[in-house]
């Protein structure tokens, strides 16, 4: 067994309670440098609860979330993300009256102060970075429009686009195919694995197709716990996950 | 989209034709009475400015400018009144060399917090950096808890009762209800004559194009783009590594020394300062003015509120009781049916027959929701 | 200060002023329920409140003139028909402005803020052209006039009983149809999601109208009993509708208990203090504190903890 300081985000012990409940329970779960990680489980348990005290959006009860090493459940959200943790919400979360261009330069991890952002210029290694990434998620002819044009599975590759573009080390993506057609879909995991190579990602998703596509290890959370944990097919054949999956 | 440019050409036409109407035209057409009111209404301006920044931009609605915009103002009353009451001026007070109002409400020394506005250096300093103090103070507080919205606007407004609430409570280091008046000369130039009024004129619109240029500048950054995205979608900037509340501080900020500034300019020009500049009622009347000439739009909340103030006047003049009734109307008018007041409407029926007789892609337009919005919202109901 | 009082003169000094501080507070809670309920419960923040209290108070003097005149036998029990009558007005007037005005804006509280305030400059001027800009008071009947003593120096004004007698029986009706009854969990299931709601069968239309409706007629309420105690003006709602909003947010927002706590600790403090410090000073330190403490705890006294 390694020392929790090996991996590069080890979450321990991590409870929240919301007026007695307890949407995450005593967690525990170990997340290695360039290592794809899905969460599985039923609605209610604990999934995007889970993203949510990683990223710092819900405070912790209890527990730790340690990342490089680095405690992050005193840190605030903005200092999460520049320790190089990424997040994309659940439903597309851009800025709409912007336009392409401008959504994935504001994503650009420069400037990020007060005057930093006043002082901005828009140089030629801003607009070469945001041409590759634009280019990297098929919106490169897209680059002039604004994004409340573009279509819902268009408005989840930007959203991705925007995450990439700051380079995290962790990039937690929160059922990033949901909504999408078939062919969205197809592009989607392509995308996925092309820029998942040099990072950790951490994602929730419910397309089994898709886990299984990506998916180096799974995690089965249930009522806030983890029911199993491991490759998709010790996951499957998990008794305990059957059970939550087609029981009752 | 990869302007090279500080502004876009059509951005300098516009500026341009604004200082050419408030600096040639209106100065060539109107007699030195209305121009001066003119220059009163411009004062106003300042405050549309940093609504704009504040509320329009970046969401985050203001009900308390008229504190900021008294601040500014009765920061250079206090130097004038002090330039005004040397001793040989007042010297049949019981105590010579302080403000007449003071002696009257039997103080016999000027108080500590008065001392430095002999200075003018000091006042010109003080008159936009108070009102960022407090702004910086009260958006500190209020920001970094991720107080927003309508509790935002309600604690302003609560302040601004306050304050206005202590400036009549303590009348003798305030002037009470009646303000600070009789104010004369600036560095021994008498304000009152009407070549003074002339020159302040010019001198408020030329700070007031200088402010709009900043204005703009500030919008075109980084850091307006990033004002809008934090009205639109205030998490994902949070997790693009921004710290929102620094930002909402700033422009919170600006937009309160942008009032100070205004604040000051009409202490200069109409001659006194008074609370009835401070409460509830002006300060939503300032909201007033932008929101008529389009939050969203800096040259339109200007425009607005040289027109709202130009019916305004001609009604009072007029016909006094109909005056709330049109500006009730107005008002409600303005947004249900047009939130984007006068900018909203001149762009959406000009910039079809502009984008006509010139084919070229549509600029940026950092819009607020539209009718559409409401009649659909009306429609599905 | 304390000087050339003795103690007993104190006390009852204390008990006559934290009398006057329960009327206040009667006004208050009377004020803010209606509120809570339009703020608290549908997130709509209604500036021209003052002014449908104001309402209130004009049908109430309207009455007292009319039975004045035609009904001098019955003036003794006037008020009770003019309170019915105010709260019927004002509701009306409010039914009427939901359909015009607020069901436009519900998904831009701030709007609606801007909007009713263009909406009381209009009641404001209205009332000055019918009743005139100057202060108008209202003829109580002589029972309700003079006081009782409860010892030798402490007084106790009927009508100030009245109105604490008004403001138990209000507070209790709105709990029960509020936070009792199905109403009240109706209201806040279209506010939190109106599609829903209208699709497990809600009619969100007559919820608004009627939730609406209700919050501005106890708000007539308020001005019926507002005129017992003060002047009515075209724009006396306009001096108290800070006071309010504070007790409302001061209270959390959706909470009845913090209302009614906030309220009584508020008028409290004023009045207490008032006799100690000028009227102004008292109002400043008072209104200071709520802001302070509601910049330390912004989402007031009373609040429930929910996942965001």
């Amino acid at each position: 067994m390694t020392e929790p300081a090996d991996f590069l985000l080890a979450v321990e012990g991590l409870t929240v309670s919301f007026d007695g409940f307890k949407a995450v329970d005593d967690l525990s779960f170990y997340v290695d440098a360039n290592e794809i990680r899905v969460i599985i489980g039923p609605n209610g348990a604990g999934k995007t609860t889970v993203l949510d005290l990683i990223c710092g959006r819900t405070r912790a009860s209890a527990g730790s979330v340690r990342f490089r090493g680095r405690e992050l459940t005193q840190l605030k959200e903005h200092q999460i993300v520049q320790a190089g943790v990424g997040r994309k919400f659940q439903t597309p979360s851009i800025y709409e009256d912007l336009t392409v261009f401008e959504n994935l330069e504001i994503s650009f991890p420069r400037g990020r102060s007060v005057f930093g952002a006043l002082a901005f210029r828009r140089d030629a290694p801003v607009r070469e970075r945001v041409r590759e990434v634009a280019s990297l998620i098929f919106l490169e002819p897209l680059l002039g429009e604004r994004a409340e044009a573009l279509s819902h599975g268009q408005k989840q590759w930007l959203e991705i686009g925007m995450l990439l573009i700051q380079d995290p080390a962790l990039l937690m993506l929160d059922e990033p195919v949901a909504g999408m057609s078939v062919s969205e879909r197809r592009k989607t995991a392509e995308l996925l694995r092309r820029v998942l190579r040099d990072r950790a990602v951490l994602v929730i998703e419910h397309d089994m197709g898709f886990v299984e596509d990506i998916a180096h290890r799974v995690t089965v959370l249930h009522q806030g716990r983890v029911l199993s944990e491991g490759s998709m097919q010790h996951v499957k054949s998990d008794p305990k996950v059957v059970e939550v999956y087609l029981g009752h | 989209m990869t302007e090279s440019r500080v502004l876009p050409r059509k951005d300098l036409i516009a500026v341009l034709i604004f200082a050419a109407l408030i600096l040639l035209v209106l100065p060539l057409a109107l007699e030195p009475f209305r121009l001066n009111l003119v220059g009163k209404y411009l004062t106003y301006g300042f405050v549309g400015l940093g609504l704009v920044l504040c509320w329009g931009d970046a969401g985050i609605l203001s009900l308390g400018q008229g504190i900021f915009f008294g601040l500014g103002g009765y920061c250079m009353a206090m130097f004038l009144k002090l330039e005004a009451s040397t001793p040989e001026a007042t010297k049949i007070q019981s105590t010579p060399g302080i403000p007449d109002f003071m002696d009257w409400n039997q103080l016999t020394a000027l108080p500590w917090f008065w001392r430095p506005f002999h200075s003018l250096a000091f006042t010109i300093a003080a008159v936009p950096l108070v009102p960022a103090l407090l702004a910086f103070v009260i958006g500190l507080a209020m920001f970094k808890r991720r107080v927003g919205g309508t509790y935002f606007a309600i604690i302003t407004q609560a302040i601004a009762a306050i304050l206005t609430i202590l400036i009549i409570g303590q009348q003798g280091y305030t002037g009470g209800v009646n303000g600070i008046t009789d104010l004369r000369t600036l560095l021994g130039w008498d304000i009152r004559t009407d070549h003074a009024k002339l020159v302040l004129y010019f001198v408020s619109g030329g700070l007031l194009i200088a402010c709009l240029l900043a204005a703009q500048l500030v919008r075109r950054s980084k850091l307006g783009r990033i004002l809008v995205a934090m009205r639109e979608r205030e998490d994902r900037v949070r997790f693009s590594g921004y710290d929102v509340a620094n930002f909402k501080i700033f422009v919170f900020c600006v937009a309160a020394a942008l009032a100070g500034i205004g604040g000051a300019m009409f202490t200069l020009q109409v001659g006194f300062m008074s609370p009835s500049f401070v409460g509830i009622v002006p300060s939503i009347e300032l909201v007033i003015f932008a929101a008529v000439g389009g939050r969203t739009s800096l040259l339109g909340a200007l425009y607005g509120t040289l027109l709202v103030n130009w019916a305004k006047t001609t009604f009072s003049e007029d016909l006094p009781q109909l005056w709330l009734f049109a500006m009730g109307a107005l008002f409600i008018a303005v947004v249900v049916a047009f939130p984007n007041g006068l900018a909203g409407l001149v762009q959406d029926s000009l910039a079809p027959v502009l984008a006509r007789l010139r084919p070229q892609r549509a600029e940026l337009r950092p819009t607020a929701p539209t009718v559409v919005d409401a009649a659909e919202q009306g429609g599905v109901r | 200060m304390f000087m050339g009082y003795s103690f007993g003169d104190l006390g009852s000094i204390l008990a006559m002023q934290g009398f006057a501080g329960l009327v206040l507070f009667s006004v208050f809670v009377l004020m803010a329920l209606g509120l809570a309920i339009i703020f608290g419960q549908m997130g709509v923040i209604n500036m021209a409140h003052g002014e449908f209290m104001i309402l209130g108070a004009y049908v109430t003097y309207l009455c007292s003139r009319l039975f004045a005149a035609y009904l001098p036998g019955a003036f003794a029990f006037y008020f009770f028909l003019a309170i019915i009558l105010a709260f019927c007005a004002s509701g009306l007037l409010g039914m009427a402005v939901e359909w015009a005005l607020i069901r436009h804006l519900y998904k831009r509280p701030l709007d609606t803020l801007l909007a009713t305030w263009g909406l009381s400059l209009i009641l404001q001027q209205v009332y000055r052209s019918v009743f005139g800009a100057r202060e108008v008071g209202v003829e109580l009947p002589g029972w309700m006039m003079g006081s009782t003593h409860l010892s030798e120096q402490i007084e106790i004004p009927i009508n100030g009983l009245i109105v604490m007698a008004l403001t138990t029986l209000i507070t209790l009706a709105v709990y029960l149809l509020i936070f009792r009854a199905g109403w009240g969990r109706q209201v806040r299931a279209v506010t939190q999601n109106r599609a829903m709601a209208s699709a497990v069968g809600i009619d969100t239309e007559r919820v608004d109208r009627l939730t609406y409706g209700l919050g501005c007629g106890i708000a007539g309420i308020a001005g019926s009993a507002f005129t017992m105690i003060g002047s009515t003006s075209p724009t006396a709602g306009q001096l108290y509708i800070v006071d309010t909003f504070l007790v409302v947010v001061f209270g959390g927002a959706q909470s009845l208990i913090g209302t009614i706590a906030s309220a009584f600790t508020i008028s409290q403090a004023r009045s207490t203090m008032e006799f100690f410090l000028s009227g102004s000073m008292a109002q400043v330190l008072v209104l200071l504190s709520v802001v302070g403490i509601l910049m330390l705890r912004p989402q007031g006294l009373f609040v429930l903890k929910v996942r965001r």
